[in-house]
């Protein structure tokens, strides 16, 4: 049986090729404006008009055939069929952005230039009409020699004709000279690009172009900080204003469930699994879903408006004197969701220092996983009122919290560099693409994934954490009068992790939370939630965890608690995408040591401080 | 060159170009930029003869500096700039 046709669908980044991708196949994929957003094999099928089903591939957006960064060598080795796994595309889809031919066009020749079956989508046809350029798409097709479809991805506009054309195209079969490319000529290319743009375009009134008039406030020297600014404080207090309702709800919920259940199940083991496991441990999790989907409405918005870029922009100096490139920016910020897409992202900086620096740093920015924690015990430690307008006080500690964590990632970096890796930092060279506005659809479709993944979590390793927890607090039972958190083999495990972490403030629930936190931070939180279940009398069970914390730790222990939790590497998930993406075991182990060490001198520093101004 | 060319042209470096201002790249210092960086910069479409135009300077120390070179906005470094020579045009 022939396999399906192979179309491989290549641009230039911000060409719209991902959302042109996602229009012909449907597939469930993000749309983003940052150059790069495109790390993966994306894979999907589409029909062609006469029925017969197509493969397409989604490749890395390149500048040419002549990579400067991983990305860009795995478009250019699919294309030529070196790719290992990858067979060689039977046909080629070039995306270009119509109001940026002059530079698009170039890669486009390189492309045709190997010979192969291809179709040009000329898109984003609405945007150069608003930027006042009318193109002639019949003249592109005559100077180019392939068909040229003018569309519209994100309104689904021109697919149809884009398949027709397409499946014409594979019919016959142009001829193929892949392995034995000539060495391209940029600057001939540049200059035969520029002659054919300046044949398809029919005229060009000159606009006030919005990008422009945007970037004249968003990128002013003295504005565009501040914006910036606020526009993440706002980011951090909407986590905690706009979830406190629907996470009330959850935990109403989860409360009435459990305690229903309970009632049904007979008193003895099984209703103390089902009760103080799995509602009071995964609960205490599920109540957060709110916050971290908030969390990444934000970052969906700035990034598929193109205001991320402008963030990294803005910050180039800063980060470039600690270190890094401003490129370092989105991967970042990127890690305040998750440091595993954050280090994932690192791929787009092409130079490897920098590249690895970014990933020994990503851990420390707040990632969602450190919220519950943050939260539970900013709430149970810090008064909830107001000191400012539209300030309040718990909010202001969060914030404090998100700062601690990046100062530490720029100070780190500023001696890694100096230390270990030692080196002049790469280039800054970047592309600032277009504002425009995101799909709402695209936005829906980003979130409902991250809340897939995080249930996905909270019903995997957190609930079998969880259980594997409850067992150790729960096994072998307590004698009379002795309580049970002490005898259990949690406790004796607790108790030997007790004697290191006891001087740096840590009592024994924390020591033993300690442990299975290394799965995934917010562990700590259903750990420390179902030994307290187990401990509780009847009456007491299901209560407040707030309030118990704060009858059972003093104010010094819950901030070296916090300070902990800023550096402390408790995600085996980061550390196994560090240990793919460095590639070296040495780099993870170093990186999962010096956090360790970092962690246990801030919560050190921390709880001596505040037990020295009395707060012990 | 040609007689069109106004008589009061003279080159800059890209990195002292007024903000605002229109300029044509009279020629590239390719040697002093990293390999790398230089292919980055055709890539972009840096290249003798293109109009170029800068728009926006970094906050911190007037670093980096957006311009548009051809129909792109793109951001580079102060130190990079310095290798790109332009000549003004006259507004």
């Amino acid at each position: 049986m022939t396999p399906q046709p192979l179309v491989a669908v290549v641009g230039n980044p911000n060409a719209g090729k991902s959302a042109l991708f996602n229009a012909l196949t449907g597939a469930r994929q993000k749309v983003g404006n940052y150059p790069g957003v495109t790390v993966e094999r994306h894979v999907g099928r589409a029909a062609l008009p006469s029925g017969a089903p197509v493969e397409l591939i989604d490749l890395p957006g390149a500048y040419g055939l002549d990579p400067s960064s991983p990305d860009e060598a795995v478009t250019r080795d699919v294309l030529l069929g070196r790719q290992a796994g990858e067979r060689l595309p039977d046909a080629i889809l070039i995306v270009l952005d119509a109001s940026n031919l002059d530079n698009h066009l170039r890669f486009a020749l390189q492309l045709i230039a190997l010979g192969r079956p291809t179709v040009v989508a000329l898109n984003m046809i609405d945007l150069a009409r608003r930027d006042g350029l009318e193109l002639d798409a019949a003249r592109l097709e005559a100077e180019l020699g392939v068909p040229v479809v003018e569309t519209v991805a994100v309104r689904r506009r021109g697919t149809d004709e884009l398949l027709r054309r397409l499946e014409a195209e594979l019919g016959h079969s142009r001829a193929v000279h892949g392995e034995d490319l000539p060495p391209p000529d940029l600057l001939h290319l540049q200059k035969k690009a520029r002659e054919v743009a300046q044949a398809a375009i029919l005229k060009e009134t000159p606009v006030r172009r919005l990008t422009h008039g945007l970037d004249t406030v968003l990128l002013h020297p003295f504005a565009g900080p501040l914006i910036l600014a606020a526009v993440l404080f706002v980011m951090f207090q909407a986590v905690f204003a706009w979830s406190t309702l629907p996470a009330d709800w959850i935990e109403a919920g989860i409360v009435g469930v459990g305690n229903a259940v309970g009632d049904v199940l007979p008193p003895g083991w099984l209703r103390s699994l089902v009760v103080d496991g799995v509602f009071g441990g995964v609960g205490a999790v599920l109540v957060f879903l709110p916050q971290i989907l908030i969390l990444f409405l934000f970052i969906l918005i700035l990034e598929a408006t193109g205001y991320l870029v402008r963030a990294a922009f803005l910050m180039d100096r800063l980060m470039h004197s600690a270190g890094l490139s401003g490129r370092a920016f989105i991967p970042l910020l990127s890690s305040f969701a998750c440091a595993v897409p954050g280090i994932m992202a690192t791929r787009t900086i092409d130079d490897p220092k920098d590249r690895l620096t970014t990933i020994l740093v990503a851990p420390l920015m707040t990632c969602s996983a450190r919220l519950p924690v943050y939260t539970l015990v900013v709430a149970a430690f810090i008064p909830n009122r107001s000191v400012g307008p539209g300030i309040g006080l718990q909010g202001l500690v969060m914030f404090g919290l998100y700062l601690g964590g990046i100062a530490g990632a720029l100070l780190a970096s500023y001696a890694l560099r100096r230390t270990v890796v030692k080196g002049r930092g790469g280039a800054f060279m970047m592309e600032l693409p277009k504002y425009q506005l995101p799909r709402l659809t695209d936005l829906a479709l980003g979130l409902y994934q991250r809340a897939l993944i995080f249930l996905k979590r909270a019903g995997t390793i957190i609930l079998g954490t969880t259980i594997l927890l409850w067992a150790l607090a729960s096994f072998p039972q307590a004698a009379p009068g002795q309580k049970q958190s002490e005898a259990s083999i949690a406790g004796q495990i607790g108790r030997a992790i007790h004697v290191v972490v006891a001087p740096i403030g840590f009592n024994e629930d924390i020591s033993l939370a300690l442990l299975p936190a290394m799965a995934a931070r917010e562990v700590a939180v259903s750990a420390i939630a179902t030994v307290y279940a187990i401990d509780a009398t009847d009456e007491q069970a299901l209560t407040s965890l707030e309030d118990r914390l704060a009858s059972r730790w003093s104010l010094a222990t819950a901030l070296a608690f916090l300070a902990w939790f800023v550096f402390a590497p408790q995600c085996i998930s980061t550390i196994a995408v560090t240990r793919r993406e460095t590639n070296s075991w040495k780099w993870t182990g170093f990186m999962v040591g010096y956090l360790f060490v970092l962690a246990y001198l801030a919560a050190g520093a921390t709880y001596w401080t505040a037990v020295a101004f009395g707060l012990g | 060159m040609t007689a069109a060319q106004p008589s009061h042209a003279f080159v800059v470096p890209l990195d002292s170009l007024g903000l605002g201002k229109r300029a044509r790249i009279a020629s590239i210092d390719w040697a002093v930029l990293d390999e790398p960086e230089a292919c980055r910069l055709r890539q972009f479409g840096f290249d003798e003869g293109v109009a170029i135009e800068a728009l926006h300077l970094g906050p911190f120390g007037r670093d980096p500096l957006a311009v548009r070179v051809g129909r792109m906005t793109v951001a580079i470094r102060r130190a990079h700039a310095r290798a790109i020579h332009v000549i003004p045009i006259a507004a």
